[in-house]
């Protein structure tokens, strides 16, 4: 090829970003290589700017299948003793070892990463057997509140979270993401914006099961987190996609909200639009917009949120950042841009771009092929064909 | 449409944009009268900074501001658009067969856009117009909400094709903002979808005579009965106010 020319007078070095955001659930539960997130996470190279890079993995520790897959950045080493420590008084260690990772051009000063698998004893009869997740969550609260220069960035059930500042592929070789096997998967690729970009700033964002990746600006974040604080959550990642995981915690785990009603706090219908509501459903949306005013997220967003068995997509109520949504045989695609979607699966059964405020959720045991899943379809969307069923 | 003197084609699996581009500035340059792009994912600012007749086929999915201030080539995708197709477009055509995402024809200047099926939100943002430049947007499927948000001027088709016996356009806050220009929308729509700057008007001939020429376009492109298309009524938006918030911020 001759060499090119550029014949350019208006220079297009301004190069407009914005995150960029995938997800890929197989709805059988079937698990399958990292190798096809991270081609879909690299295509949106334009979209992040090296500040930053992640991604989740829903069952890729079959072997500790039944621990909490503690995840620890240590921004300083030395504390490591006292964490470990920490985690042998409140938990039973099954294995632990550092977070394989490989030498990657490029990548500057990765912290000390190390992942450690834990059981809650059953038998302490200082613990509300109940409420296991409870006793997991205040201690994550307690080793990232310490000021050890340690942070359990990652605390669910045979969930894996590989993050750190890069780009995409860089932190993909880093983690050696190809060589995990998972169910669900999401991805980001970071251009931060109003917050430091550090290997605990990058998403996604973790809190049990629960992991979040987020393409936006929460406006609310200060409400938002005080309100979080009140329920004994603590923010320490230095980044607004924080709130929104331990928000997803609170609402659908300790309330117990179905993601529909969830989604309706976060993303609330205008008062315009709940006027116009059926009177039931009006007043649930009332009630709600009441009684979590302080959980409303402000600002544009689009995010992917995971558990175990479900992936969820949602975007602000106005929609002002891009999601695109599509299926194929068993799988549901969530992402910033259809580009990446048909870079791994070139046939799409169905495309199309989610109404703002409207869940996109994909379950596990679900059918993606009903019959309004039409290619014309605008607004139809998997919906929950069976309850939650139990991953192992 | 340029005559074909000769024909071009480009593998883009692994060009980046800014090669891709440069490829196409090329062809513009040494009078190729058609390229075809295959394997198009997602690359960005497609045919940008063309100013002659050229036809683009694009194959595969192109990235973000396919066609952005783009003046005068003729672009056929096949395959659907992402967001902000025709972004402050000067002058040409892009044919889409398939769908295309958000803010299509944000503040496009000239030239026309047709989009086979449905497209995002934000469709026609501020496009403008000026003595003889009118650009044209017509979508054969429906929209999302703020469709000709902010609209200076120009023309906005839609025509509801993609839409089930019965099922209505989704969109509200429909030319919220709007101030110029003129939106045709096939189908009924209720008083709380439009914005409050826009108002409905009754078709005249001249509307009518704009509306057959588009929907013919539309036709020769996509296929479809142009007669039966426009049997069904239209409905008629325009600016009520040419400044909407000229008192917003004086008291």
């Amino acid at each position: 090829m001759r060499p090119i020319s550029y014949e350019n007078w208006y220079n297009d070095d301004k190069v407009y970003d914005a995150c960029g955001l995938i997800g890929v659930m197989d709805v059988t539960g079937e698990r399958f290589s990292g190798h096809d997130i991270v081609k879909g996470i690299v295509n949106m190279t334009e979209r992040g700017n090296g500040l930053g890079s992640g991604f989740a993995a829903y069952g890729c520790y079959p072997e500790h299948a039944d621990c909490y897959a503690l995840h620890v950045m240590y921004t300083e080493s030395e504390s490591r003793p006292q964490v470990e420590a920490l985690i042998n008084e409140s938990f039973i260690l099954v294995h632990d070892e550092e977070v394989p990772h490989n030498p990657t051009p490029g990548l500057h000063h990765p912290p000390l990463i190390w992942r450690y698998f834990v059981r809650v004893d059953e038998s302490d009869p200082n613990r509300d057997p109940q409420d296991e997740s409870e006793y997991v969550v205040s201690k994550v609260m307690a080793v990232n509140t310490a000021g050890l220069g340690a942070y359990i960035y990652g605390s669910g059930k045979d969930v894996g979270v590989f993050k750190g500042v890069g780009h995409p592929e860089q932190i993909a070789e880093f983690f050696g993401i190809p060589e995990y096997d998972a169910y669900i998967w999401t991805a980001h690729n970071r251009f931060p914006t109003n917050t430091p970009g550090w290997w605990g700033g990058a998403h996604p964002f973790a809190l049990l099961d629960w992991t979040v990746v987020h393409n936006g600006e929460v406006s609310s974040y200060g409400t938002n987190r005080r309100y979080l604080e009140m329920q004994g959550y603590h923010c320490t990642m230095h980044t607004d996609t924080e709130v929104m995981a331990y928000a997803a915690d609170l609402l659908m785990r300790r309330h117990n909200l179905p993601v529909e009603v969830a989604a309706k706090v976060m993303a609330p219908p205008l008062w315009v639009e709940i006027e116009r509501m059926p009177a039931q459903e009006g007043q649930l949306c009332r009630t709600l917009r009441q009684v979590y005013s302080s959980l409303l997220v402000n600002g544009p967003f689009t995010i992917i949120v995971a558990r175990q068995g479900e992936m969820i997509g949602l975007t602000d109520r106005i929609r002002l950042r891009p999601l695109t949504a599509a299926t194929q045989g068993n799988r549901l695609y969530l992402a910033s841009e259809e580009a990446p979607i048909r870079l791994i699966s070139p046939q799409l059964s169905r495309v199309w771009t989610p109404v703002g405020g409207e869940p996109v959720i994909g379950r596990l045991g679900m059918s993606l092929d009903r019959e309004d899943a039409s290619p014309q379809s605008r607004t139809a969307q998997p919906r929950q064909a069976h309850a939650l069923a139990p991953v192992g | 449409m340029a005559e074909v003197t000769s024909a071009l084609e480009i593998d883009a699996s692994s060009l980046h944009y800014r090669e891709l581009n440069a490829r196409l500035r090329e062809a513009v340059r040494d009078g190729v009268g058609r390229v075809d792009l295959h394997n198009v994912y997602g690359q960005r600012y497609l045919g940008t900074d063309l100013h002659r007749p050229i036809e683009i086929h694009i194959h595969g999915t192109p990235g973000n501001d396919l066609a952005s201030f783009m003046d005068g080539p003729h672009i056929v995708v096949h395959g659907n658009a992402q967001d902000g197709c025709g972004n402050t477009m000067n002058s040409g055509e892009v044919v889409i067969h398939g769908r295309a995402g958000d803010a299509t024809g944000h503040s496009m200047r000239g030239g026309k856009i047709f989009v086979r099926d449905d497209v995002g939100y934000r469709v026609a943002i501020h496009m403008k117009e000026y003595e003889e430049q009118r650009p044209a947007v017509v979508i054969g499927g429906t929209a999302q909400h703020f469709l000709g948000e902010y609209m200076a001027g120009g023309v906005l088709v839609v025509l509801g094709l993609t839409l089930r016996p019965g099922e209505r356009h989704i969109a509200n806050f429909i030319g919220t903002g709007m101030h110029g220009g003129v939106m045709y929308i096939r189908g009924e729509l209720a008083d709380y979808q439009l914005g409050k700057e826009v108002g409905s008007v009754p078709l005249e001939d001249d509307d009518r005579h704009l509306l057959e020429g588009l929907v013919g376009e539309y036709a020769d492109h996509f296929g479809g009965d142009p007669a039966a298309i426009l049997s069904q009524p239209f409905t008629k938006l325009v600016p009520l106010s040419l400044r909407p918030y000229g008192q917003l911020y004086a008291y």
